[in-house]
């Protein structure tokens, strides 16, 4: 806990001046927003720990204001998320696929999508046929309202593989 | 966990760096001592733990009081290749039992020490670096250069500020605290590469059991040195005070409840002869002869395997 923040660390260098006074470096990573901060902190000094756990969990539906999610684990346990917890990852939701949430002091503080999803298309300009190979792409917007470049043969109501790391088109699903 | 961390050619580069200091040593008739790692009295650096036993001694931190001792006692130029312990220092450059040069030249004064400092280290870095630049800077310019502080004008809370910057949060230190933040965080990444560089005169508050005296400009300074090597430290050497009452008030500023080596104090009454003395690591001279950034790579079994 860093400023009432949850942070993971990635870095912790032990500095110690000749005859100085000794203090750790540490870089840490903001676990709500994914920002590196660099900060020193005198050695001996401690931080709260931060209770924060990892789950599988299913998207069940959203009520407008929270996106709800249920363990996979046979605990039924349910989530909802705000908003900004679920960031980015409203782009891929899908009913029914497993995401990782981020738990903190109970509440989600983040969800994180899988690699892949796969999700239809509501929305683009008319496939050209037989151009399966080479060049040219158009938008599509999908089913969530992410909108990713695709070949130009692919037709409203095709089904999409989409890699959520860098939105990019991987295949037709 | 059972297998070493260094390779052979690290135990090897350990067994010529303790050959050329002997030799180094033999050829200046300075006499090879060894003394106690376990003493009844603790170190009074407030920035240096001692480890302690059951019984109630202490593991040393630095060879030097005891060394120190022998040159009340007239033993003239000594050296020693110790086993030091610290507690809680380990890290990437850090291991809290690690190995020391120290040594003291009588009559001498910490100028010429840092010309031996620089001749012995060019000696040990020789088998990765036949040949490297020396410079000496002063801790203000250093400060100035590198950090852009004047440390002779800038008030406590200018200093603070600096370093409430590089710190990244307030850490509710003393002037010599941020001191300590700047030169680590600004200063020592920052100096020139490949390069010995010695640092002196730094300010009199951080004097340890330096001489301390007015600089050109009248600023008081601790007459003691420092040597950096691609930023890490490798060596922390004086101008030795052996005024035995200046030396006593320093040891009960900074004794912390421990306690004070009254043998030390007893024999530096006696009286100590002029000189000037110099500690390294020798395990960070390793890593700089190995290219190592990690000082487990420099022993056979760093602190998680021991």
């Amino acid at each position: 806990m860093l400023e009432n923040e949850p942070c993971s660390i990635i870095e912790n260098e032990y500095v110690k001046p000749g005859k100085g006074q000794a203090f750790n470096r540490v870089k840490l990573r903001n676990l709500r927003n994914g920002r590196v901060l660099e900060k020193t902190f005198k050695s001996g000094d401690s931080l709260e720990g931060a209770d924060v756990m990892e789950y599988d969990m299913e998207y069940l539906y959203s009520d407008g204001e929270f996106w709800h999610f249920m363990a996979t684990d046979g605990s039924f346990e349910q989530h909802g998320a705000s908003e900004e917890a679920l960031g980015d990852t409203i782009k891929w939701l899908k009913e029914q696929e497993v995401y990782v949430v981020t738990l903190f002091n109970g509440a989600v503080l983040t969800v994180a999508p899988p690699n892949f999803v796969e999700l239809e298309v509501v929305e683009t300009d008319p496939g050209l046929k037989g151009d399966t190979a080479n060049g040219g792409n158009k938008p599509a917007t999908l089913t969530t309202g992410a909108v990713v470049k695709v070949p130009l043969f692919i037709n409203i109501g095709d089904k999409l593989r989409v890699d959520t790391r860098s939105g990019e088109y991987v295949s037709r699903a | 966990m059972w297998q070493p961390s260094a390779k052979r050619e690290a135990l090897l580069a350990r067994q010529t760096l303790n050959q050329t200091i002997r030799q180094f040593f033999a050829e200046r008739d300075v006499l090879e001592v060894e003394t106690p790692y376990l003493s009844q009295a603790a170190v009074c650096d407030p920035n240096i733990e001692p480890m302690q036993t059951n019984d109630v001694r202490y593991l040393h931190t630095s060879p030097e009081y005891a060394m120190k001792r022998l040159l009340c006692a007239g033993m003239g130029d000594i050296f020693e290749i110790a086993r030091v312990f610290r507690r809680g220092e380990a890290g990437r450059r850090h291991n809290p039992e690690f190995s020391m040069l120290e040594w003291y030249r009588v009559g001498w004064d910490h100028q010429q020490l840092m010309l031996e400092v620089a001749d012995i280290t060019l000696a040990m870095l020789a088998p990765r670096y036949p040949s490297l630049p020396v410079v000496k800077l002063t801790y203000a310019d250093a400060m100035q250069t590198y950090a852009k502080l004047d440390v002779r004008q800038a008030s406590d809370e200018e200093v603070a500020r600096a370093g409430i910057g590089l710190a990244g949060q307030d850490l509710d230190l003393n002037r010599d605290g941020w001191l300590d933040v700047i030169m680590s965080h600004a200063v020592e990444p920052t100096l020139p590469a490949n390069t010995l560089v010695f640092i002196e005169d730094f300010p009199a508050s951080q004097a340890a059991l330096a001489k301390v005296s007015a600089d050109d400009s009248g600023w008081p300074v601790a007459r003691r040195f420092e040597l950096y090597f691609n930023g890490a430290e490798l060596a922390n050497g004086y101008h030795e005070l052996t005024d035995a009452a200046e030396q006593r008030r320093r040891f009960s500023a900074e004794a912390q409840g421990r306690p004070v080596d009254e043998n030390l104090l007893a024999a530096l009454a006696h009286g100590m002869p002029e000189c000037a003395g110099v500690a390294m690591g020798l395990d960070r001279l390793l890593m700089m002869v190995l290219g190592t950034d990690n000082i487990a790579d420099v022993l056979a079994f760093d602190w998680s395997r021991a």
